[in-house]
């Protein structure tokens, strides 16, 4: 069997069968490192990458299902030498520790911003609640996205 | 920083530098002679180039026995390599982690790894320079003391210059080192004492390779291991032909109750694992104690007594009518390490050498435990550290990496990963203790005269680094099966279970004692802090107490009894910067509270101040600010250091109002988000940090530091907003409501 999925803006075809989580193939056919397993149940958005915009959970989502959907990983955003303003907020804030969840995280602040541009902090708490992070670095994490909001209204 | 790539590079150590044959251990020639002791880990790692190498670009290659876990080591001790070579940092390349190629500095754990990884460096460090200059000196003929060094430039004073590449052929860094380089002065500091940005971080936002999990070598396959129904649980059965017969499936690995499953794609080793849970026949073994009675049945338990302080009182104070004795127990159930991403290995077997690149916190332990669990010599293991998620302690990252080299056993030549499934990483990992604390003090004039303090847990280490046993998971449930070691309590000052349970404070009389409960019904090992959450949330919460009853304001109490000038000093700070008011009085479910303690009283001071908000009607406790004051000695990076006392603020957070390990006698049931439920970010405190810096002490590490005087805060803080003391963690909604009634 293979499927076809349309990952940052690049078709591409994977020799798995359609109930294969998104997730396995994103990271081992794609080799894209940022979404990760985190707990495989959609509790802990370790893994959440945006499809047509909106943040799913993609270890819980066959990647059969999503036909021509635009797939968007953390490595469609920008790179190291030229970052997304989320991925400099995030260097600029140092909001991270281990850094596990961060991927998940920003792909969901990706999303918040993209439809509304100016939250505020209570909205970005808010949006990111069911993103669970454990070495305690939240706080840096709002922060880091609020960077990236007031950045965005510069532009 | 280890990359996680493989190539037939990380193979070898050449990576083009000047000395090739690297030296680990000082030969025998000087091991015959009496060695001065040299300070942190240059003790047991005596050569100059086990540390660093200087390479022909100019560069230093830098080598250490301490690994990242997300803390932000690497660039600290990049800080302090960097600043004391006189290269830009740019210019330090890290190497962490190998028993091949790095220092064997133990375990990455307590906290230590600026004090004792990060002295080693800097003297290091500060000896090479001088080499560097006495070898540019006679190049250019001139007097050492006439030379200055910049950005790995040495320069005379007429203005002729040599590079540290030109001269690193001229060196020989084989040689021991002799601790006796003074390092610079902190106030000519440039590089350590600032915020430089993390290493680590930008591939972790960008998704570059960055973890294990990353790892993705040619060839290679998906493991995952299937684990019983509880800890003593034998394997009577199991369908391995139909499961061997599912797609991509390549083995699938019995060795005595050891179960689990190779294949091609990580789906098809879920899919796989799924069945053969169907499967699997297993004895149930011994039930787990009754959840409710834990704590007795703890106490029940054999244990070890040992006084760790006894000051008797110099002129035993005559019960005089003013004295009141007044006592307290308090309790802290079995919390999970919780990792966000499961425990993850990838090893490999060729022609009888084994590799595992491994999250764990301490390479050359695991590769110790994983050659006689394994029946291999320890020359043909090999363990190399890539970063996992964040571990707090001893999780299952050393037993995932013995599953991946038991399922790498059964398909020589090929690369296997193995990562934790979510009920695997909560079900079997090692949990923090689940402990008891008595306390008894007299008040007699106001103050405490006297102080009695037991405390009650199993041991806090059962790591691979703990002598006479294999303490790998798997390893107890081969055919050839291994026995964990006997449990053991860190000594004091340290200490384990009684970590922190040493009051600071200067009581005219006092007593403590340890009890080490050696019998373990659920597996148990090191959380962050060891026993010190448990007791300086038990030590504060009684002081508090005891201020109560003599009508005390908390912070004017601690300081009366407090003599240390850094202790007393962060306690002002952070009752000064969070505006603490003496006569500020609780009630209607506002309240706020204080912590202290100097971790391990041995290293940084942290004093905590903790807003809390208790709604009656649902039992749920918030803690909307929380403010800090910290001295951890001489500061290598601010930003690195606020870091880790925000982090271990929420952490304690998270732990106080909500885990606890949950478990039936039929087993664990904690085993997912649900079950084990965490802070989540709106329930996370705002946090202001002040950093006192003290750049002529030494610097003191800080991962765990903020954990104890955190939950002591919180809960002083209810008993302020609530008038009712909690004793039992966590400050949960159920307990809250029955407290409040």
């Amino acid at each position: 069997m293979s499927i076809s999925l349309k990952v940052n803006g690049t078709t591409h075809s994977v020799p798995a069968e359609p109930d294969t989580p998104l997730l396995y193939v994103l990271r081992n056919d794609l080799a894209l490192n940022g979404a990760k397993f985190g707990c495989g149940l959609a509790q802990c958005g370790a893994c959440t990458v945006l499809v047509d915009g909106q943040p799913v959970r993609s270890c819980v989502t066959p990647a059969g299902t999503l036909g021509s959907s635009e797939i968007t990983t953390i490595e469609g955003l920008g790179t190291i030498a030229q970052p997304h303003p989320l991925q400099k907020a995030f260097m600029d804030e140092q909001a991270a520790q281990c850094g596990y969840c961060i991927a998940g995280m920003m792909m969901t602040a990706k999303s918040l911003l993209d439809s509304n541009p100016h939250p505020s902090e209570a909205q970005v708490r808010d949006a990111l609640s069911a993103n669970l992070c454990r070495c305690g670095t939240h706080n840096r994490i709002v922060r880091a996205v609020l960077r990236a909001a007031n950045s965005n209204g510069r532009t | 920083m280890n990359a996680p790539m493989i190539s037939r590079r990380t193979f070898t150590a050449g990576m083009g530098a000047i000395v090739v044959a690297f030296s680990l251990d000082p030969g025998t020639a000087v091991a015959q002679q009496a060695r001065a002791k040299l300070p942190g880990s240059l003790d047991k790692n005596r050569m100059l180039d086990a540390w660093i190498r200087i390479d022909r670009d100019g560069s230093a290659t830098v080598f250490t026995g301490k690994v990242e876990l997300g803390q932000g080591i690497v660039t600290a001790l990049a800080q302090i390599a960097a600043e004391e070579l006189d290269l830009p940092l740019a210019r330090v390349h890290m190497i962490s982690g190998d028993t091949a190629r790095t220092p064997n500095e133990g375990v990455t754990s307590g906290s230590q790894s600026i004090e004792y990884g990060g002295t080693a460096l800097r003297l290091a460090a500060a000896e090479v320079r001088s080499i560097l200059i006495a070898a540019a000196a006679q190049k250019l003929a001139a007097a050492p003391d006439t030379l200055k060094v910049a950005d790995g430039t040495i320069s005379a004073a007429d203005g002729r210059k040599v590079t540290y590449g030109e001269i690193a052929g001229a060196i020989d860094l084989k040689r021991e080192a002799s601790g006796k380089v003074a390092p610079k002065p902190a106030s000519t500091h440039t590089i350590v004492g600032t915020p430089v940005r993390r290493l680590d971080i930008p591939n972790k936002v960008t998704g570059g390779a960055a973890y294990v999990q990353d790892m993705r070598p040619a060839g290679m396959l998906h493991g995952r291991v299937v684990r019983p129904p509880r800890y003593a649980s034998t394997l009577i059965d199991v369908d391995q032909p139909s499961v061997k017969g599912m797609p991509g499936v390549v083995a699938v690995v019995r060795d005595g109750s050891f179960l689990g499953v190779v294949a091609e794609r990580e789906e098809q080793a879920i899919a796989a694992r799924a069945a053969l849970i169907k499967s699997a026949k297993w004895t149930l073994g011994p039930a787990l104690p009754d959840p409710d009675k834990i704590y007795d049945y703890l106490l029940s338990l054999p244990a070890e007594a040992k006084v760790v302080s006894e000051k008797p009182a110099a002129e035993p104070a005559a019960p005089g009518a003013d004295h009141k004795v007044i006592e307290a127990t308090y309790r802290r159930p079995y919390m999970a390490h919780a990792s966000i991403g499961p425990s993850c290995a990838l090893a490999q077997v060729d022609g009888g050498k084994l590799t595992v690149w491994t999250h764990s916190q301490g390479v050359f332990p695991l590769r110790g435990n994983l050659a006689v669990g394994l029946g291999m010599k320890d020359d043909d293991v090999r363990c190399v550290h890539v970063e996992g998620s964040g571990c707090y302690g001893h999780n299952g990252a050393d037993d995932v990496a013995l599953d991946a080299a038991l399922l790498a056993r059964a398909v020589p030549g090929r690369p296997v990963k193995v990562q934790w499934m979510r009920d695997d990483e909560f079900g079997w990992e090692p949990f923090g203790s689940a402990m008891v604390m008595r306390a008894k003090a007299t008040l007699g004039g106001g103050r405490i005269v006297d102080w009695n303090y037991e405390v009650f847990s199993n041991t806090h280490s059962m790591r691979p680094s703990e002598p006479g046993g294999v303490n790998l998971l798997a390893a107890w449930s081969l055919a050839d099966s291994k026995k964990p070691a006997a449990p053991r309590s860190i000594p004091q000052p340290a200490g384990g279970g009684d970590r922190n349970a040493v009051p600071l404070y200067d009581f005219p009389s006092q007593r403590v004692v340890n009890h080490l409960i050696t019998a373990m019904p659920l597996r148990v090992s090191a959380l962050r802090t060891l026993g010190a959450y448990a007791n300086v949330f038990a030590l504060e919460s009684f002081l508090d107490e005891l201020a109560l009853a003599a009508n005390a304001d908390p912070v004017a109490f601690r300081l009366a009894h407090l003599r240390d000038p850094r202790g007393r000093a962060v306690i002002e700070a952070v009752a000064k910067k969070a505006g603490w008011q003496a006569d500020q009085r609780g009630g209607d479910g506002k309240g706020r509270g204080i912590g202290f303690a100097k971790y391990k009283n041995l290293s940084t001071y942290v004093a905590v101040i903790a807003d809390v908000e208790v709604d009656r009607a649902s039992g749920v406790v918030r803690v909307p600010r929380a403010v800090a004051a910290v001295d951890a000695g001489q500061i290598i990076n601010p930003n690195g250091l606020m870091n880790q006392i925000e982090g271990g603020i929420i952490q304690s957070t998270s732990w106080t109002l909500k885990e606890q390990v949950r478990f039936t006698p039929d087993g664990i049931t904690s085993r997912d988000w649900e079950s084990y439920p965490i802070l989540t970010m709106p329930e996370v405190p705002h946090v202001e940090v002040e950093l006192i810096d003290r750049p002529t002490e030494r610097s003191l590490g800080a991962g765990e530091a903020a954990q104890g005087p955190t939950v002591a805060a919180i809960a002083n803080a209810f008993a302020h907003a609530t008038g009712r003391r909690l004793r039992d963690l966590p400050l949960g909604p159920a307990r809250v409501k029955a407290a409040l009634g």
